[in-house]
């Protein structure tokens, strides 16, 4: 039996069969034992009832991206299941452990060639007081993939602490079963030995490192309107703001939230509000408003299928063109994206510097897939990007709050500051913040807004530039994981490649990405839309300075690195 | 009203910038103006302690043409950028200004929302029950048969009652005001400023280019014959069976103001990691 550096493990159940705190449980125990991980959940629209399924990958590794496909697959029930047909991707490799009172298997199942072994986990979990089949399934899982009960039964404790004694008492008993009914199932993958570490590991979701990383960067008022997939963010920070001074406002809508933290921003408070499609829609107008009046600000848009109410618990990679071209009028201002659940964090602090410095609105373009999946990870560095803005301390003479500066940024006065009386103001405006409508004027500030963007230093953070090769993948957002997947994997073969996957996408870096493509012979674009908005994106502001292919497809089926590895090599 | 008279250092010409005013000759707006100065000066607050937050509009304008700092936003989301910057800086005096077609129409939502939500500010609407940037749409507080070219005929729409929709809102202070009286709109205004939670004065503020007929407010405005209630339905009753042109503070509520705890900044950024580690 082959020790393998990564397993991969579908769980899938009706909505209320429990699959779901399987995967959790699955990946709280091997992340507690050392190994990577990451874990995201799919499910339909309904809060009860429907379908849902855990889609876990362990290694010894860390891991961005979800499998090629899946080594096992245990379907508490099949009710629903074919609805995940296109995303759980099946083999003949595929183990698929099958209830036979579960109901009809779904095609992914009997049309692939996977091996089906049946087990009765209703029967078993009937068995058992309390007993449940999804800790059935768990005590199966364990046992196939390499892990002793006790390891289980400590994330178990951990998770149902809360129920009581006789809930954890129950689950522990159905794993034992599980476990038993494992013995003789032949499975030939084992996950190897997790290898040592001395760094501190997380176990988080995109979302909380989001939150967490604006409160690193200086964030202190969040306001929040809830929207799927966005809302985790607003969640942590609620209870999480006032420890640090902070607090979280709920809004009435979009409309206000956006507003609430111009409000805070402009009183000398940081702020934030995080979003979906939807929301950012509704938040654009005051967005162009934050740019005229030069008041910084954080929107987080965790990206889902659209338009209109799309797919909300699916991800996609739509809304950018909403992101860079959606304001009105000539609007400079920063469209950020983070590359993996860890790297939420860091961007997500850095735009905070970012907005702070410049004293301009950022959005940055989490999306579904990063911000919802959980992964255990190593802690991410400390970065110095703490908000920095330039505060107007000594007023003497008539203050200017819009005068020309040589970075464009010009100190800024918080209510309060005698002498520094101004109204911020969505109308062209003096160098004084007098609304006028002269063309001297109009072109002076809009330059302003302009050449603080341009001329910033935003250093290696633009983008994430990795191996080398005279192809390159470019990407973006939560796909880097895969392209990065992808290029290791075909460069082990001899097939050298490089990823490109810009962080920075507004404002665009013209002379870094000539560097990053400095001598490639073929570019291969890959983004998760229908329109090939990145593609599109691209061409408007970088020379591609070789042939191109684009490898797009609209949510929520995930592009896997299979794939784009498959068309690095195929495309020689 | 003692300490008050003690700080009178200030004068209302300390409070008015150097901007001038766009607004048409003979616009209430200009009265509502020397009210806010007047008010700032009894209640001697430094300029730079008031921020002043406006919509879109013509009453809109009024943040630059005081001394104070001052926000002019977007169309009708004034109390909402408003409350954001109060919670966060409970320290500033507040006063958002608006007019019927920012406040009740594109606004309409937040001010429903304000007055439940009951931050300590106050909200200015200058009600002239037109649109007179975009020179003479019907908003609504318009009376249905006024005749413009958007709604030939009128529209045919009973105008809203926005001190009744306050009131079940949960606004803590509800007055009507008259612009061509300044110095008691003054007194209205200091009032509402000093009580706490979110303040709704409604001022009539003729708008005299588009709606001429309102010249005629000035002789039909009257004092309310009663003092205020602590009763909101009392309070209701009384403004839906008005006249319209009772002028004074209608309603004193004693619900406590929203202000969340900003928290004692004592914890380590570390301590919040702590969710998170295996």
């Amino acid at each position: 039996m082959a020790a393998s550096p990564s397993i991969s493990i579908a769980i899938v159940g009706s909505g209320g069969a429990g699959a779901l705190t399987t995967g959790d449980s699955l990946l709280e125990a091997a992340s507690a034992a050392g190994w990577h991980g990451l874990y995201t959940r799919t499910l339909g629209p309904q809060i009860r009832g429907g379908e849902a399924a855990g889609l876990l990958r362990l290694a010894v590794h860390p891991v961005e991206c979800l499998p090629d496909q899946f080594d096992l697959l245990i379907g508490i029930d099949w009710l629903n299941a074919h609805r995940f047909g296109a995303e759980i991707k099946v083999g003949p490799q595929t183990l698929v452990i099958s209830d036979p009172r579960g109901g009809e298997p779904p095609p992914m199942v009997t049309q692939t060639g996977a091996r089906v072994v049946d087990v009765p986990m209703k029967d078993l979990a009937k068995a058992i007081p309390g007993g449940r089949p999804n800790m059935i399934a768990l005590g199966i899982a364990s046992r196939l993939l390499g892990f002793s009960t006790e390891q289980v039964f400590a994330a178990i404790e951990n998770r149902l602490a809360d129920k009581g004694p006789a809930a954890i008492e129950a689950s522990l008993a159905g794993i034992k079963v599980g476990f038993g009914a494992a013995a003789g199932i032949d499975f030939d993958k084992r996950l190897a030995a997790p290898g040592p570490s001395s760094a501190r590991r997380w176990l988080l979701s995109g979302n909380e490192a989001t939150a967490l990383g604006a409160i690193r960067g200086g964030i202190r008022f969040a306001a929040a309107y809830p929207i799927t997939p966005a809302t985790e963010i607003l969640e942590w920070l609620a209870p999480s703001l006032p420890k640090v001074g902070g607090v979280l406002l709920q809004a009435e809508d979009e409309l206000a939230a956006i507003n609430m933290i111009i409000g805070s921003s402009f009183g000398g408070t940081p702020a934030l509000t995080a979003t979906s499609g939807p929301g950012l829609s509704l938040m654009i107008e005051a967005l162009g408003l934050a740019t005229s009046a030069e008041i910084p600000v954080v929107v987080v848009d965790v990206m889902r299928g659209g338009p209109s109410t799309g797919i909300p618990t699916k991800s996609e990679q739509a809304d950018l063109n909403i992101a860079v071209y959606g304001l009105h009028g000539d609007a400079p201002h920063l469209v950020l994206a983070p590359q993996s659940v860890g790297d939420c964090m860091f961007t997500t602090q850095w735009a905070t510097y970012l907005a702070e410095s410049l004293q301009a609105p950022v959005i940055i373009l989490s999306d579904q897939f990063m911000g919802q999946s959980r992964a255990a990870i190593e802690r991410p560095a400390d970065v110095a990007f703490i908000g920095a803005r330039t505060i107007a301390t000594d007023i003497a003479g008539a203050y200017k709050r819009y005068a020309m500066a040589a970075n464009g940024v010009s100190p800024m006065a918080i209510p309060g500051l005698r002498g520094g009386q101004y109204t911020a103001d969505g109308l062209t405006h003096s160098e004084r913040g007098t609304p006028t409508s002269g063309a001297a004027d109009h072109l002076t500030q809009l330059n302003k807004r302009r050449d603080k963007l341009e001329h910033f230093n935003f250093g290696d953070h633009w983008a994430s530039v990795e191996g080398a090769g005279d192809i390159a993948v470019i990407t973006w957002g939560s796909l880097t994981g895969a392209a990065r997947e992808a290029v290791g994997r075909a460069a082990a073969e001899g097939h050298d490649a490089r990823v490109v996957a810009p962080r920075l996408l507004l404002p665009a870096r013209p002379q870094q990405m000539a560097a990053a493509l400095e001598g490639v012979k073929r570019i291969l674009v890959v983004e998760q839309t229908h329109g090939g908005q990145f593609h599109k994106y691209l061409r408007a502001h970088y020379d591609l300075p070789a042939p191109v292919h684009v490898f797009n497809r609209p949510g929520p089926l995930p592009i896997t690195a299979g794939e784009i590895h498959r068309a690095i090599t195929e495309w020689r | 009203m003692s300490s008050v008279e003690t700080r009178l250092a200030t004068k209302p010409a300390d409070y008015k910038s150097d901007v001038t005013p766009i607004w048409c000759p003979g616009c209430g707006d200009y009265h509502v103006l020397m009210s806010f100065t007047r008010a700032f000066a009894q209640l001697g607050l430094p300029p730079e302690q008031i921020v002043v937050v406006s919509g879109i509009g013509c009453s809109s304008r009024i943040p630059a043409y005081t001394n104070c700092y001052g926000f002019h936003g977007v169309h009708g989301r004034s109390l909402a950028l408003a409350a954001g910057l109060k919670v966060t800086r409970p320290d500033l005096t507040v006063v958002v200004a608006s007019g019927d077609g920012d406040g009740y129409s594109i606004g309409g939502n937040h001010f429903l929302h304000a007055c439940r939500r009951n931050v300590d500010m106050t909200y200015v609407v200058m009600d002239n029950r037109v649109y007179g940037m975009t020179k003479g749409q019907p908003s609504p507080t318009t009376e249905p048969d006024f005749d413009t070219a958007l709604s030939p005929g009128g529209t045919g729409l009973s105008p809203f009652h926005p001190l009744v929709i306050a009131l079940a809102s949960g606004a803590n202070f509800v007055a009507r005001a008259f612009s061509g009286e300044p110095n008691e709109t003054a007194g209205i205004l200091v009032e509402a400023i000093r009580h706490p939670g979110l303040s709704f004065v409604e001022i009539l503020s003729p708008c005299v280019t588009f709606r001429p007929d309102e010249r005629e407010w000035k002789s039909l405005v009257h004092s309310a014959p009663v003092t205020a209630t602590g009763d909101p339905a009392k309070a209701a009753r009384r403004i839906m069976t008005d006249d319209g042109f009772n002028i004074g503070i209608l309603y004193r509520g004693a619900r406590r103001p929203y202000q969340p705890r900003m928290g004692d900044q004592s914890i380590d950024l570390a301590d919040l990691e702590k969710d998170f580690e295996l």
